[in-house]
C-alpha cells in the first residue's frame, strides 16, 4: 500500500480536541495523516491508529469509556489484534483502558485540580511502537493537560505490568529522577505510560503531538512520532 | 414484563474521592463538623424489558459490570423494584 511514506490514521470522536495536532505532527514528522471518524469502519488502508486527547462523549459516565462501542473501535481492535500499532494519547490512553487494550484505569490527579504544564518524562523500555527508537534513561520534555490521569490498577496488574516491563514512561526530575514531588498526578509508580505485552499498543498521559514544533516550545514529542512512524513502516 | 432497577456505583475503597473530600471539607463549614467518610457514587435507573425476572437481573448485572461500572476502581450495587430482588456488592 504506502511506498516509504506510513500512513498514520487519527480517530476523530465526538469531543476529540487534539486530532489535528496529531495530524499535524504526524505530518511534520514525515508521515501521511489520515483522518478517521468514529462513526466508521473504515481504517482506510493505514498502517498505524493514535486516538487522539479530549473529552470524547463530554467524559460522560466515565473518561473514555463510551468512546469504545464507537463502530471504529471494532476495527481498532482487530487492528490491533493483528499486530498493528495503536496509540493512546491522554483521553485515547483512557479509551484504550476502558475498551481492555490496555490494563488499569486513569482516575482523578491526587491533587484534585487540572494540570496542565511540561513535565519531564523517563523513557522505561524501547520495546513498544512508541519507543522502539527510544533509550531506556532517556529523559524527555512534554506537556500534560489533564484533570483524570492518575494511573492505577489492581495490584495483581500493577505487579505484572513493572514485572512484564510494560511501564513506557515515569514521570521525573530533569535528570531522570523519581520522586514524588515529580509525579504530577499521583499515579501508580510515577507511570506515564505503559503498553501492551506485544508492545504494538500503547497509551501515555502526556501529549507528544504537541511537542513536535520547535517554533512553539520543547520537541520532546519528535522521537516518539518518529518510533511510532518507523514502527509502522517496518510492517507495511 | 417490564421491570425497573436501580444501580448504585461507587468507588472502590481505597481510591482517592475528590468530590466526597471537597463536600466533606465543606459540611464542617456549614457546621456540621461530625461527618466523615463521605464518598460520591453514581446512581442509574433503568428499565429493561424481558421474558422473567431472573434474565432482567442477569442482564442487569452484566450491563453494571461491563458498561455502568470500570471493575478496575469501581464496585456497584443492583437494586431491583421489588425486595425480593435485592443484590449484595459485587467486588
Amino acid at each position: 500500500m504506502s511506498a516509504g511514506t506510513p500512513r498514520v490514521g487519527v480517530v476523530t470522536f465526538p469531543g476529540s480536541l487534539d486530532d489535528r495536532d496529531a495530524l499535524r505532527a504526524v505530518a511534520l514528522m514525515g508521515g501521511d495523516g489520515v483522518p478517521l471518524w468514529h462513526a466508521d469502519r473504515d481504517l482506510r488502508g493505514v498502517d498505524a491508529i493514535i486516538l487522539p486527547g479530549g473529552f470524547s462523549y463530554g467524559d460522560y459516565l466515565r473518561t473514555g469509556a463510551l468512546a469504545r462501542f464507537a463502530p471504529v473501535m471494532d476495527e481498532v481492535r482487530a487492528f490491533a489484534d493483528r499486530g498493528g500499532p495503536v496509540v493512546g494519547i491522554c483521553n485515547g490512553f483512557q479509551i484504550l483502558c476502558e475498551a481492555g487494550l490496555l490494563s488499569g484505569a486513569l482516575i482523578r490527579n491526587r491533587q484534585l485540580r487540572f494540570v496542565c504544564r511540561f513535565v519531564n518524562v523517563r523513557v522505561e523500555t524501547s520495546l513498544s511502537a512508541l519507543t522502539e527508537g527510544l533509550v531506556p534513561g532517556e529523559v524527555l520534555r512534554i506537556p500534560v493537560k489533564h484533570g483524570e490521569g492518575q494511573f492505577t490498577a489492581r495490584p495483581d496488574d500493577l505487579a505484572r505490568i513493572e514485572a512484564e516491563a510494560l511501564v513506557t514512561f515515569r514521570y521525573c526530575g530533569p535528570g531522570g529522577e523519581l520522586d514524588d514531588e515529580h509525579n504530577v498526578n499521583g499515579s501508580a509508580g510515577s507511570i506515564a505510560g505503559i503498553r501492551n505485552s506485544q508492545g504494538n499498543v500503547a497509551g501515555l498521559m502526556p501529549h507528544p503531538e504537541h511537542a513536535v514544533d520547535p517554533d512553539v516550545g520543547s520537541t520532546g514529542g519528535q522521537p516518539l512520532f518518529a518510533s511510532l512512524l518507523a514502527y509502522a513502516l517496518a510492517r507495511v | 414484563m417490564k421491570y425497573q432497577f436501580q444501580v448504585v456505583v461507587s468507588l472502590k475503597p481505597g481510591l482517592l474521592d475528590p468530590q466526597g473530600k471537597a463536600i466533606e471539607g465543606s459540611l464542617p463549614a456549614m457546621g456540621w463538623a461530625n461527618a466523615s467518610n463521605v464518598r460520591v457514587g453514581k446512581y442509574v435507573e433503568l428499565v429493561v424489558d424481558a421474558e422473567t425476572e431472573a434474565a432482567a437481573i442477569s442482564q442487569v448485572d452484566e450491563m453494571a459490570r461491563r458498561l455502568l461500572s470500570n471493575p478496575v476502581i469501581e464496585s456497584y450495587r443492583i437494586v431491583a423494584s421489588s425486595p425480593s430482588l435485592r443484590f449484595e456488592d459485587v467486588p
